[in-house]
């Protein structure tokens, strides 16, 4: 043996790579929503602030963009919703001084919980979803403003949201972050401890969190994600990193039944130029 | 090549909008005619935006049209690089781009590689160019890439091997996001390539990457000019908006190509034997020379 050989190791790419550049990505962001609320020739955002870390997020992004006076933030409280979500909704508004509404969605999800009969918990969510698009939609035209929306790419891709309901917006600066980026970068923006301290939940019964209804963990899941969509690794090779094969075949599966969520109502192709199809236009045609 | 001062406008053109596009190309010729530049080079469909889909036909240009003129005119105080849809013959619609001066086309290049994969599709919206060549400046020969087309080596070394000594580089190229340490990391994975380009073919690279949004797409800018040692001589920020100049000195490039003969020892006839005999086996051809068959 030649003694003075030595044997290097090397670190090859580790996967998944969730670490995102915090400065750049801000950077981008912020630029999105700038340029794109500003190319519809208006200059403010509505968005709703449930007390979230995801809405917190955009509220702080859309102030970067646009300034105080640009950002209106809804509080749409359900009789039911904790009172800590409310309270961290105000904390938002008070760190960042923009202006906020209050709107109660309790009455009017009664009056349809009345008339629609025993409608349980899941409907009875997507109905104060769908409300609260109502009221958030009705407000961008008061304040002519963009509805911001407040996705993130873990909810998005899951199909953990409400389509017409929290899927509805006209930008979505999250959409393409998962949530373990989201929680990287409300750290670096400071955002309120309690709102980065608590664990996320759609707030549509008490005792509800994200993460019992998934059945796994964000931390566990976006890096599952990473590797199934990101990187385009298959099932098997993501097992054999050490992910729980069920849980694994289970977020495959909840991509795929989701797809509708994330794309817009099929149409029936009877013509030469179908809206979808044929008909394809930038959505930022000419601006 | 006689040494040039040339100008990387690094611009965010409006998506489909052809009038305020030609404004924005006036404001930067301005700008750089000021810094004493004698070429400006625009990004990749500088006048039209990326993202064009169905509208391609609506802004698609002959090299006749009016609204072209008012750039010929604009080249009689600088040359001018710029990106843009030529309509050709046959109603063939390029991504092209075109090397005017003194208020005359001296050439076009239409792009040869249109990415149709990912979030790309220029394959469904372009007619793919299929021809390369150098040309001939007031400042010395020149070829021009588009984008995608420097992600395939031959087309820098068949430009040089044609006598280019300064290649440029026009580019709407979006960001994939940024990790810790290297920024966007589009930026830096551009940077080498073009580097390594410089260096190979020991030539001046001047890049040009576009800004801007369009559809939720961010353009990552990071416009460079390399000289044939790979030295970076004038650079713009990643994703802001603006001017730079960059001196090339025909010194640099003579010292450059007597110390790294690349160019003087590259080996023409063996690569088109090797070329020949590639192609010949892929597409069975007919052997030309059977009786000189190399076994």
């Amino acid at each position: 043996m030649n003694r003075r050989l030595q044997v290097f190791r090397s670190s090859p790419p580790r996967e998944p790579d969730l670490a995102i550049d915090v400065a750049a990505t801000l950077q981008i962001l912020e630029g999105f929503i700038k340029t794109e609320v500003s190319r519809t020739g208006l200059n403010r955002v509505v968005l709703v602030l449930s007390g979230g870390i995801d809405s917190a997020l955009a509220a702080y992004l859309a102030v970067r963009a646009l300034g105080r006076s640009g950002v209106v933030g809804v509080l749409m409280p359900y009789r039911t919703s904790s009172a800590s979500s409310v309270a961290d909704a105000e904390s938002v508004v008070g760190a960042l001084g923009i202006v906020a509404e209050r709107f109660e969605i309790s009455e009017l999800v009664d009056v349809f919980a009345a008339k629609a009969g025993a409608i349980g918990p899941r409907r009875l969510g997507n109905v104060m979803a769908r409300v609260r698009m109502l009221v958030l939609y009705d407000r961008s035209v008061e304040h002519d403003a963009l509805v911001l929306g407040t996705s993130n790419k873990t909810e998005l891709l899951l199909g953990y949201g409400t389509i017409h309901g929290d899927l509805a917006s006209a930008l979505n600066p999250l959409g393409d972050l998962y949530k373990t980026q989201v929680r990287e970068l409300s750290q670096a923006l400071s955002i309120p401890k309690a709102i980065l301290a608590k664990p996320p939940s759609a707030d549509l019964w008490p005792e509800q969190t994200d993460e019992s209804d998934l059945g796994v963990t964000y931390d566990e899941v976006d890096r599952i994600l990473a590797l199934l969509v990101d990187a385009r690794v298959s099932p098997g090779t993501i097992v054999a990193k050490g992910f729980r094969r069920e849980t694994v075949l289970r977020v495959q599966r909840l991509i795929m039944r989701s797809q509708f969520k994330r794309r817009m109502p099929l149409i029936a192709k009877v013509s030469t130029r179908s809206i979808g199809w044929d008909f394809r236009y930038p959505r930022d045609w000419k601006t | 090549m006689q040494t040039v001062r040339v100008a990387l406008a690094q611009i965010a053109p409006k998506l489909g909008d052809l009038e305020s596009n030609l404004d924005l190309h006036n404001d930067a010729i301005r700008l750089a005619r000021r810094e004493k530049a004698r070429v400006v080079v625009f990004p990749e469909l500088s006048l039209t935006g990326y993202v064009l889909r169905d509208q391609v036909q609506d802004v698609a240009l002959t090299l006749r049209d009016p609204r072209f003129k008012k750039l010929l005119r604009a080249s009689k105080d600088a040359d001018l690089i710029v990106g843009f849809v030529e309509e050709a013959e046959g109603h063939r619609f390029h991504n092209a781009t075109a090397y005017l001066s003194k208020g005359r086309v001296v050439h076009v290049h239409r792009k040869l590689y249109l990415p149709t994969y990912g979030m790309f599709d220029e394959g469904r919206d372009f007619a793919a160019g299929d021809v390369i060549r150098a040309f001939k400046t007031a400042h010395g020969p020149a070829g021009m890439l588009i984008c995608e087309d420097a992600w395939h080596p031959a087309t820098a070394w068949i430009l040089v091997q044609d006598g280019a000594e300064v290649l440029f580089t026009l580019s709407s190229g979006p960001t994939r996001g940024a990790k810790p340490g290297r920024g966007i990391t589009s930026i830096p994975i551009w940077h080498e390539l073009l580097r390594t380009t410089a260096q190979f073919q020991t030539s001046f690279v001047v890049y040009v990457n576009r800004v801007g949004y369009e559809d939720g797409l961010n353009f990552g800018g990071g416009s460079i000019a390399i000289d044939p040692f790979g030295r970076t001589l004038a650079s713009l920020p990643s994703l802001t908006a603006g001017v730079a100049v960059a001196e090339l000195d025909h010194e640099v490039l003579r010292r450059a190509r007597s110390a790294y003969p690349l160019l003087r020892d590259e080996n023409l006839e063996l690569v088109h034997r090797e070329v020949s005999r590639i192609r010949q086996a892929r597409f069975q051809l007919p052997d030309p020379s059977p009786r000189r068959r190399i076994r």
